[in-house]
Formats: structure tokens, sequence, C-alpha cells
């Protein structure tokens, strides 16, 4: 047999001499001059392993889909509210009041701020009353009696151009206590 | 350099740190012996393993390999609770929006493919303790304990088998949840049921009988599905969780992993 390399051969490699991997090799057991190399080895593997769980645990807790009324919403045309009423009926599908007035419409969250359970709209005492606590809301969203610390909040309102239909949408709030009222999303002009 | 000396000895000397480890740095004989009595890994790993305990080719590491994958069947399948309602609205949708909606729509395959694995490894564990002989005094009892974990892996698959509510899920369950009706004394086909009556009437039928309370009906329905679930996430689990703790104890108790005489 020649010295000749063919492709088929295998050439044992030398190890990096005096290193923690050739003396593995050599040895065929850890030493203690390896132990160190073998312990950060299976340290580094056992953290990223560990890390790696976690984050696919952290991952899968937030949904990729959501069994939830959407934020937006088309709410018909302004012709279908009157003026003067505080209108209920997207309340239990969309979390929402629209309320027309002689000048403007606006869109209320039905969420209370004192604790956030869902008021009552009662039209023989012209107010919103919360269950809860007894926060009192004016038909406007102002509070004015029990612990709520603020009005409620008002949703985006607009009428699509393309089809004359209000849309409401829940992503966008409007705070009173900021000053957003006066913003032109916040209501529509009648 | 001192500060950083000073912040270590304070970390050290915190009443946190010593709360936790309690014997500090283990810089005497005292010490040492103190760290390996009070360390919990110590406790349900043994201090000393036998050479033949490590050699794979005798223990074929499938006792472990079988609790490694029960700790993998805990971990996605607490997971894909977080997903699976068991009624009979949700269950086949759940299921596919687990595939094609979660995150990791591996999560249910690796729990399917855990529980596939974990009966092989059950069944390769206990050929491996039966060809070596691990199943003779002392350590026949735990042979037995052993053996009432086989069948409770076997009832985890069963139940989990259900949980999925298709056409295989609910056939697969109908037929295996006929052999109830066979139990001697409490199946209404079984030996012995006949001899149970009060005068001409025979006091176990098939709406008393074990098959009635297994599946909480004459026929597979909304209570079998609530009822599979519950053993499969809760009873069955626990019952296997206490005989392993049993299991894993009486293996050092009867001097460790058997070994080659």
């Amino acid at each position: 047999m020649s010295e000749e390399i063919t492709p088929y051969q295998v050439v044992p490699k030398t190890p990096l001499a005096g290193s923690a991997a050739a003396e593995i090799r050599d040895q065929g057991e850890i030493t203690r001059r390896s132990f160190p190399f073998v312990l950060t080895i299976a340290w580094t593997t056992l953290a990223a392993a560990l890390g790696g769980l976690a984050s696919i645990l952290g991952r899968f807790l937030f949904p990729n889909v959501l069994f939830e009324p959407v934020q937006k919403f088309k709410a018909g045309p302004v012709a279908d509210y009157s003026v003067g009423e505080v209108d209920e009926r997207w309340k239990d599908k969309y979390g929402i009041w629209i309320v027309r007035t002689e000048d403007i419409m606006y869109a209320l969250i039905t969420v209370c701020t004192h604790l956030g359970c869902t008021p009552n709209w009662l039209p023989s005492q012209n107010k919103f009353k919360c269950p809860c606590h007894g926060s009192g809301y004016y038909r406007t969203g102002v509070n004015f009696e029990g612990p709520a610390p603020r009005p409620l909040e008002r949703a985006k309102i607009y009428v699509d151009p393309a089809d004359g239909n209000i849309v409401v949408d829940k992503s966008v709030q409007f705070h009173q206590e900021r000053g957003e009222w006066t913003n032109p999303d916040s209501f529509l002009k009648a | 350099m001192a500060n950083l000396r000073q912040l270590q000895e304070g970390i050290v000397n915190s009443q946190i740190w010593k709360s936790i480890f309690r014997v500090g740095i283990p810089n005497t004989n005292r010490k040492r012996v103190l760290a390996v009595l009070g360390s919990l890994i110590l406790h349900l790993h043994p201090v000393k393993v036998r050479r033949s305990g490590v050699r794979m080719s005798y223990t074929w590491c499938m006792g472990g390999t079988s609790f490694f994958l029960f700790l993998v069947e805990t971990v996605t399948g607490l997971l894909l609770m977080f997903y699976y309602r068991p009624t009979i609205e949700y269950a086949y949708p759940d299921i596919m929006d687990l595939r094609e909606q979660a995150p990791f729509g591996i999560m249910r395959e690796m729990h399917r493919w855990g529980a596939h694995a974990m009966v092989i490894a059950v069944w390769l564990h206990m050929f491996r303790v039966f060809m070596t002989g691990s199943y003779k005094p002392p350590r026949e009892f735990n042979w037995n304990v052993g053996v009432v974990l086989l069948v409770l892996t076997l009832l985890l698959s069963f139940t989990g088998y259900l949980l999925p509510w298709d056409q295989l899920a609910i056939w697969a369950i109908t037929v295996g949840s006929n052999m109830a009706r066979a139990t001697p004394g409490a199946g209404n086909e079984g030996p012995m049921s006949g001899l149970i009556k009060l005068g001409d009437i025979r006091l176990i039928h098939a709406g008393d009988d074990a098959r009635f309370a297994l599946i909480g009906g004459r026929s597979i329905g909304p209570s079998t599905l609530l009822r599979f679930y519950v053993l499969h996430c809760m009873a069955i689990p626990l019952a296997a969780g206490f005989l392993m703790a049993i299991h894993f104890w009486r293996v050092r108790k009867d001097g460790g992993i058997s070994g080659p005489m």
C-alpha cells in the first residue's frame, strides 16, 4: 500500500495539543484539567434548553386567534338613530352606546372608569348608573356621583364615505379629562 | 475590586441568601457533609450510583425515559389545556385550532407522539427488568407497583384517545368501554352479575353497571367526554405521580438500580 490518500480513506485528525478536548479524546475520560470545559458545555446546553423552553411557554400563552367581538364595526346610517336618544343596540355585542343630540353624535364605551363594570342607562333618570359601586354619569359621559374618577371614554366615530354607514372604532379612545373630546374624530356633526 | 468583594460578602451574608443556602460556602469537611445532606438534588438523586447503573447497554435507560416522557406529557398537556374545552360543541374545533391557529401547532403532535413513545418506553423498561431478573426479591413489591404504573400509562392513553372527539375517538371508546360490560359482578354481561337479584329483578343492568359509571351513560356522549377529560388531566396523573414517588423511593431502598451478578 502506498502512502497516497484515497477519497474514502479516513485521516485521523490530530487534536490541538494540550487542549481540553484533546485530553478527553486521549484518555477517554474526564480529567481534572478538562472538567471545567465539560462543565461549561453542560451548563450552556442546559441554559439554552431551559431558555428555549421558557420562550416557547411564554409565546404559547398569546393566542393567534381571538374569539371576541371586533374592535371596529359598522353601525348603520345616521338616520337609524333618533335625536335625544341613548341607543343601546350595540351594547351587548360591541360594548358601545351611540348617543345622538341635536348637534352631534358620539360613541360611549360601556366601561365604568371606576373598576370596569358595565353601567346601565336609566332613561327615567337621564343618567348612566353603575350597579357595582354606584358611579353615575350624565348622558354626555361625564361623571357626577359615586367613586368614578373620570368621565366615560368615547370611541372614534366617522361616516364611511363609500356607503354612508357610521363606523365605530373602539381601538381609538378619547378621554375628556385630556381634552380629547374636541377632537373631530370623537364625534359626528349632525 | 474592594467594592466588588464587599458586594459579594453583602449578598452572601444577607438573610435572603442564607435562607436559601443554609450551609454557606462548603469550605470545611463538616460543611461539605451538611451541603450534601441538605441538597434537594442529592435527595432526589442518589449520592452514589453504581457503575452498572449508568451503563446504557445494561439499563437501556428506559425507566428514566418513561419518566422524562411523563414530564413531557405533563408540560405539553398543561399547555393544551389552555386552548381545549371538553364539550361536544368545542372539543373537535379546538383540536383543529390547536393545529391551525394556536402558537406552535406541533404542541398537540408532541403530546400525541410522546404518549405513543411513553407506552413503548414503559414496555421496554418492563422487558429489561424482566430479562435481568430485577423483579426478584427484594424488588418484588416494586415490580407490582410498576405493573400498576403500566396499567395507568395505558389508561392515560385510552382516556386521551377520546378527547379529539372525532369518529375514530368515539368508536374506539365505544368498543373499548364495552369491555367494562364483562366486569365480573359489576358489568351487566359479566360473570356472577346475574346472581345479584332481588326476587326476579336483576340489580345489575345496562343502566347501573360498571360501564355506566365509567362513561356516565348508556352510550358515549357529553358526560363521557367530560369524565374522560377529568380522568385524563387530573385523576390518573395524580395517581401515577403518587405511585412513581413510591416506585423511585423503593428503587433506592431496595439497593439501587439492579446490577449484574
